[in-house]
């Protein structure tokens, strides 16, 4: 693992000429992200043990749950007990989506000192998904955001389809960079840009990056990589050689991708942590702990992880 | 120094140059820089592997039929290299026992090279009669790697390897060298990035017209792979240099990324991630094409390849080992909505 590339003073690490982060904050979505994009119904208490295991490998920030309808996800609808019931490491930040004002609410009253909120960078997606415009749409965020800066509540924003729509196909870098300004000058703390359908390439996340890192200061940004398509290792590495050091990832990649039937979602976390460790990026977390609640969910999902390093390192 | 180039641009007829002096064409590349200060090559060769070191890392014995059609298909997607079979003893890898038969069974398509591993004279001679017009040698960074699987020291190897290549050479047939281990060995565990420049060396002096630098068990990263080809680089051009990479671990793309960023433009994969790890049981190994085109074709790099094609050549052979797919291009097109 020894991996001197070339070292300045500072301790910078460069590869290929490039300049890394020399450590980057993982946002473990899995018990969110992940569990939401799946078909069985998780219980409450194996939610908590996950979530606990993730606590204890070391991950910073781990996004616990939705306080959306159970209505419309029922798999979240156990959002209170599961806030209430996790085991809260000091220093650890346990986010959960608030989709309104409701939301937000219950989620404080449930404790939770950590909100996320979303928007689209395609009009078409922000119609079919939560029927109204992107516009709309931020505008309903008005009143959570008005309500999470009187609590003292920090706001995550993301921007789906940043390279790439269901519907529309190709999205403009321009309005991905108009929707995170937004978010941004809301008072979200940072802006997490989610390639929700897995498209893009170094090509496309370059672009798009480019375009918003004119508009959102790169330490405010995030990456949220789908792997459907298998790009997204790739795409992160283009975006921590621009200076990105915030990436969002899975779990054993928990979570498939909605609009490619049986195709893979979220970038598994053991992967990421594989290599960003391999390029002496440190992270804080400890790879075995992780591999263990990513083996844990997926023998109560009854289902083969989609970590490529946990495949690979259980069978030797 | 940063702006000569552009001045030179501007002042002279860039085209003229480029025509007098073929070596400014790299040179200026190597100056203009990309967003990430990076100039990516703006054409990669694909190596597909997967009809020989994808098949024989199946468990599955494959028709001589099916692995004709299955080259056609690949030679109709436009792919520039296809390595073909293995004229190794069918004894110890009795999927390309059919060797011979494949050589002579496929369709070859002009412009497009049939590579064949030929690990000692006699399996040279051998396809050199099956109609054989390109060669590959394998060699290993790792000494434990060379016993454990061919039964002799690297230096060893390099001998044979040697008569291979000097007989090759008074036929005019080109000879690739493969170095594998070349970012960690199964049993070895850490490889030396020196030995690698060595053995890539000493394999491209013998004689070999590209060396492709195998990850032989996919663990290495962005940073090993860097470390690695730092090292090759001072021993070898980079024009010489192509990147085999595994995606056991799920690094293949960004490694191959990491090489096209330090101009190495050729790459190897297989068809449908082909090929499993003999060292993983039950992982993956070859990174699939599909999913290198679609990284290369999304960054304006041409390939020259037809994805559709590769895609259909990879649901084929699938359905003939009654496999699922390890390429996430294919499996994501086979569903989207």
């Amino acid at each position: 693992q020894d991996v001197s590339l070339s070292t300045k003073k500072n301790c910078i690490i460069y590869l290929a000429g490039q300049a890394l982060p020399e450590k980057v904050k993982i946002v473990e979505v899995g018990p969110r992200d992940g569990l939401q994009n799946e078909k069985t119904i998780v219980p409450t208490e194996t939610k908590i043990h996950l979530i606990d295991m993730l606590s204890a490998s070391g991950l910073p920030v781990i996004e616990a749950t939705s306080f959306v309808s159970p209505k419309w996800v029922p798999q979240m609808a156990d959002q209170v007990e599961v806030m209430k019931g996790i085991g809260r490491i000091p220093g650890v930040s346990y986010p959960v989506l608030t989709p309104n004002l409701k939301g937000f609410q219950a989620a404080v009253k449930a404790g939770a000192s950590e909100v996320a909120i979303f928007g689209a960078a395609s009009e078409l997606f922000s119609k079919k998904n939560i029927n109204c415009s992107v516009d709309e749409s931020l505008q309903r965020f008005n009143d959570v955001m008005k309500a999470a800066k009187e609590a003292g509540v920090p706001v995550r924003g993301y921007v789906s389809c940043v390279v790439g729509c269901p519907y529309e196909g190709k999205v403009a870098p321009e309005k991905v960079a108009y929707v995170a300004k937004r978010l941004y000058s809301m008072g979200c703390y940072e802006i997490s840009l989610g390639d929700t359908i897995g498209v893009g390439t170094p090509g496309s996340m370059i672009e798009m990056l480019e375009a918003v890192s004119k508009e959102v200061p790169i330490s405010a940004l995030a990456v949220h990589c789908h792997d459907t398509y298998g790009q997204a290792l790739a795409n992160i590495l283009v975006a921590l050689q621009m200076g990105i050091g915030v990436v969002d990832s899975s779990v054993a990649g928990l979570g498939g991708c909605p609009y490619a039937q049986g195709a893979s979602g979220n970038v598994a976390t053991e992967d990421v942590v594989y290599m960003l460790h391999g390029l002496g990026i440190q992270t804080g977390v400890d790879l075995s702990k992780l591999m263990d609640a990513g083996a844990f969910i997926c023998r109560t999902l009854n289902r083969k992880s989609n970590s490529k390093v946990a495949q690979a390192v259980c069978k030797l | 120094m940063g702006n000569v180039p552009t001045t030179v641009k501007h002042c002279l007829s860039y085209e003229q140059l480029i025509q007098d002096y073929p070596w400014l064409r790299r040179w200026l590349l190597l100056e203009e820089k990309t967003i990430t200060g990076h100039a990516y090559p703006k054409f990669v060769k694909i190596v597909e592997v997967g009809p020989r070191d994808g098949l024989q890392n199946e468990k599955e014995i494959v028709p001589t039929g099916v692995k004709i059609q299955l080259i056609d298909m690949l030679s109709g997607a436009g792919l520039p290299v296809i390595e073909a079979t293995s004229f190794v003893s069918s004894k110890w890898v009795p999927q390309m026992a059919d060797h011979s038969d494949v050589l002579r069974g496929i369709q070859r398509a002009p412009h497009v090279q049939y590579p064949v591993l030929t690990p000692n004279l006699q399996g040279f001679q051998d396809a050199v009669a099956a109609g054989a017009t390109e060669v590959a040698v394998f060699g290993s960074a790792s000494e434990t790697f060379s016993k454990k699987n061919i039964n002799c020291s690297i230096d060893e190897s390099m001998l044979r390897f040697e008569e291979v290549i000097n007989t090759a050479r008074e036929r005019q047939i080109p000879v690739r060298g493969y170095v594998s281990c070349a970012l960690g060995c199964p049993h070895e565990g850490h490889i030396e990035p020196s030995k690698v420049a060595e053995v890539a060396k000493r394999l491209y002096e013998m004689g070999c017209y590209e060396i492709s630098l195998g990850d032989t068990i996919g663990v290495g990263t962005p940073g090993s792979m860097f470390k690695m080809l730092q090292s090759v680089m001072k021993e070898v051009p980079t024009s010489a240099l192509a990147v085999h990479c595994h995606d056991t671990y799920g690094q293949a793309l960004p490694n191959i990324l990491t090489a096209l960023q330090m101009g190495v433009c050729v790459v190897d994969s297989a068809v449908a991630g082909l090929g499993g790890c003999p060292y993983a049981q039950g992982s993956s190994g070859n990174v699939s094409t599909e999913d290198v085109l679609y990284m290369l074709h999304g960054m304006d790099i041409e390939t020259g390849v037809n994805i559709a094609k590769v895609i259909e050549a990879g649901d084929f052979i699938c359905n003939a080992l009654r496999r699922e797919t390890n390429s996430k291009v294919a499996r994501a097109k086979g569903r989207t909505l």
